[in-house]
């Protein structure tokens, strides 16, 4: 259940209030969001549209603990992120969020096993124990026999499963993709949001994306616009519902 | 140790670039270890020096003589519990790249005020019956490859004439650090044929009793001889090595300042190379902090990776002056103890670490203030 108008009951995974966001740039100020209003349960695939610069990425930051908002609260499991320190919103997004970026970002020195292992370097998870998480997670992503492949040796979809397997090898709470599919081809691009999909049928997770792609939006339950930092719009959406 | 594998790839993301920076550390450490050698070698005889002897002089020069009868009178003191002499000789022999310090010796107290230098019994005693004879360091022997029973021929300069000794001996230091490559013959011999300053020596070397008496008998022996034709002026033998030293210039002012000069280069050349490379790696520090690495660890990743850039190449840079130094001096004799000494090797490799620490704090400061947000918009 995904709710814009500020009254969900308190149980949702993600809740934020009264969210705010203004940049200043010389002397002039521009509000990205302005008193948003969101609330997802646990188990939603959420995506995000609007026109560029009407502030879905600066949601998204909101609420992966990324960036603080000018105003109003986000609060995630019970966490309320707006007054964490900056370590202590590192370690939460360790524990709590998966990235999933456009651009991949994988470690281009790093094999596909050691970009996926990475935040589970900050675990106290044995050898042995990361090694078998990595690979359940390379395998659910169907790339488990590319483990030693470096990202220049995979393709554009490759290396963006690579990323997905990253987001979720630490098992957290939700995640976050900024654009995934938007620097794929059309066969990529339906390969990785099959992935999402399962991911969110099939292992119950929380998937928030933020999309250009009308059919890429399709895929996810819920699709809300944003224009001009407001939500303005829920639908329905996709084969979820 | 989990983490071992992100510095090391991150090392090899640009081989050259990598190979070049280490390269740098190699050669300004190679440069410190062959400085650091030089200054040892001068520094030797101060850190060999006896505590407990003393080293009369004429108070004109070190060339100029004594007299003799300076021995009895200077044994006389209270607090003095030995006495002997020796003179320079500065023979060339076979050429004059190949200097070695030829000293002509007391050979009746000699031997016993240098306990730190061992001379077999037999062959003391076969120096003491040829007026000829020589003793000689082993390092000097094997430098020319000489054997006991062995005629040097030596040219004079100081005193002219052509010289021949017998080699009757061979001395051994007690410590590694002391110096074998001296030779010497008897100052009998050399009194006995040079045409001028006979009945003179070089200088007086002395025991004493008390260490901590060195300044009164100082004292007492200068003026036991003021106001006479040869004046005398007395100094401990760890004063006399250094101000020795002092005379071919000031090596550790010179050392310090090419060393600082090299050092401070380094730092600033590296401390670029590391901008650079947390600049190009913008991106994905920024990934690490989005997944959860802290601005510490994302510091001491960058530090870490200098540091160790700085610990191979400075590692390589003083090994290979190691090596270098194996060879022996390469001057031909004026720098006889010419090593890189354990405490050199970690004082590099020390100085090493603490310029990649300078040149990584900067970078790795910039790097661990990235803000994820921003890091991630630039491309």
């Amino acid at each position: 259940m995904v709710r814009i108008d500020g009254r969900g009951d308190g149980k949702s995974l993600i809740r934020a209030r009264g969210l705010g966001k203004i940049y200043r740039r010389g002397g002039e100020e521009i509000h990205v969001l302005q008193g948003l209003n969101l609330d997802v349960d646990a188990g939603d695939f959420v995506a995000f549209m609007g026109p560029s610069g009407s502030g879905k990425t600066t949601l998204l930051n909101l609420l992966g603990g990324l960036d603080v908002p000018s105003a109003g609260s986000v609060t995630v499991a019970g966490d309320e992120l707006t007054h964490m320190s900056a370590s202590k919103l590192t370690a939460w997004r360790a524990r709590h969020v998966g990235f999933v970026f456009q651009m991949y970002n994988l470690i281009p020195v790093l094999t596909a096993f050691q970009n996926v292992e990475l935040p589970l370097l900050l675990t106290s998870l044995s050898k042995a124990d990361r090694r078998r998480h990595v690979e359940t997670a390379l395998g659910v992503v169907g790339l488990g026999d590319r483990m030693r492949h470096y990202p220049r040796q995979l393709s554009g979809g490759q290396e963006q499963r690579v990323g997905i397997a990253r987001a979720i090898v630490a098992d957290p709470t939700f995640l976050l993709c900024d654009e995934p599919t938007g620097d794929l081809d059309r066969k990529s691009a339906d390969e990785v949001l099959d992935l999402l999909d399962r991911l969110v049928r099939e292992y119950g997770k929380t998937a928030l994306m933020v999309t250009h792609d009308p059919l890429a939006a399709e895929r996810a339950r819920t699709v809300l616009h944003l224009e001009k930092g407001v939500l303005v719009e829920a639908a329905a959406a996709g084969r979820g519902q | 140790m989990k983490y071992l594998h992100l510095v090391v790839s991150n090392l090899f993301r640009k081989k050259t670039r990598t190979a070049l920076t280490a390269g740098s550390f190699a050669v300004a450490l190679f440069l410190f270890g062959i400085l650091a050698a030089v200054d040892g070698a001068f520094k030797q005889g101060v850190d060999v020096a006896g505590v407990d002897r003393l080293v009369v002089l004429n108070r004109v020069s070190i060339i100029q003589p004594l007299p003799l009868a300076y021995r009895d009178r200077i044994g006389r003191i209270p607090g003095v519990t030995g006495v002997t002499f020796a003179n320079w000789f500065g023979g060339v022999y076979q050429d004059e790249r190949n200097f070695f310090p030829q000293f002509a010796i007391d050979r009746e107290k000699y031997r016993e005020m240098y306990p730190e230098f061992i001379v077999p019994d037999d062959q003391w005693q076969a120096f003491l019956t040829d007026k000829e004879g020589a003793i000689v360091g082993e390092a000097l022997m094997e430098r020319f490859n000489w054997k006991i029973g062995d005629r040097i021929p030596v040219k004079g300069t100081i005193f002219p004439g052509a010289w021949e000794f017998n080699i009757r001996g061979v001395y051994k230091g007690r410590r590694v650090q002391d110096d074998t490559t001296q030779f010497w013959f008897r100052w009998d011999y050399l009194d006995e044929r040079k045409t001028f300053t006979k009945g003179l020596v070089g200088w007086y070397v002395i025991r004493i009793a008390n260490p901590d008496d060195a300044p009164r008998l100082v004292k007492v022996i200068d003026e036991q001889f003021a106001n006479s034709p040869t004046e005398t002026k007395t100094d401990t033998e760890k004063a006399f090595a250094a101000s020795f030293v002092k005379q071919m210039g000031n090596i550790q002012l010179l050392i310090m300042s090419v060393g600082s000069v090299v050092f401070f280069t380094l730092l600033l050349v590296t401390g670029n190379t590391m901008a650079i490379a947390v600049r190009e790696r913008t991106r994905e520090l920024a990934v690490l902090k989005a997944v959860g690495f802290g601005d510490g660890f994302v510091l001491a990743l960058v530090i870490i990776e200098t540091m160790t850039v700085a610990l191979v190449g400075g590692g390589v840079g003083v090994g290979l002056a190691k090596l270098f130094t194996l060879r022996g001096d390469p001057t031909g004799g004026l720098l006889p103890f010419f090593y890189v000494s354990p405490q050199s090797i970690v004082t590099g490799l020390g100085l090493a670490l603490a310029v990649g620490f300078a040149a990584g704090i900067l970078p790795a400061f910039s790097a661990s203030r990235l803000r994820v947000v921003d890091a991630l918009r630039r491309i």
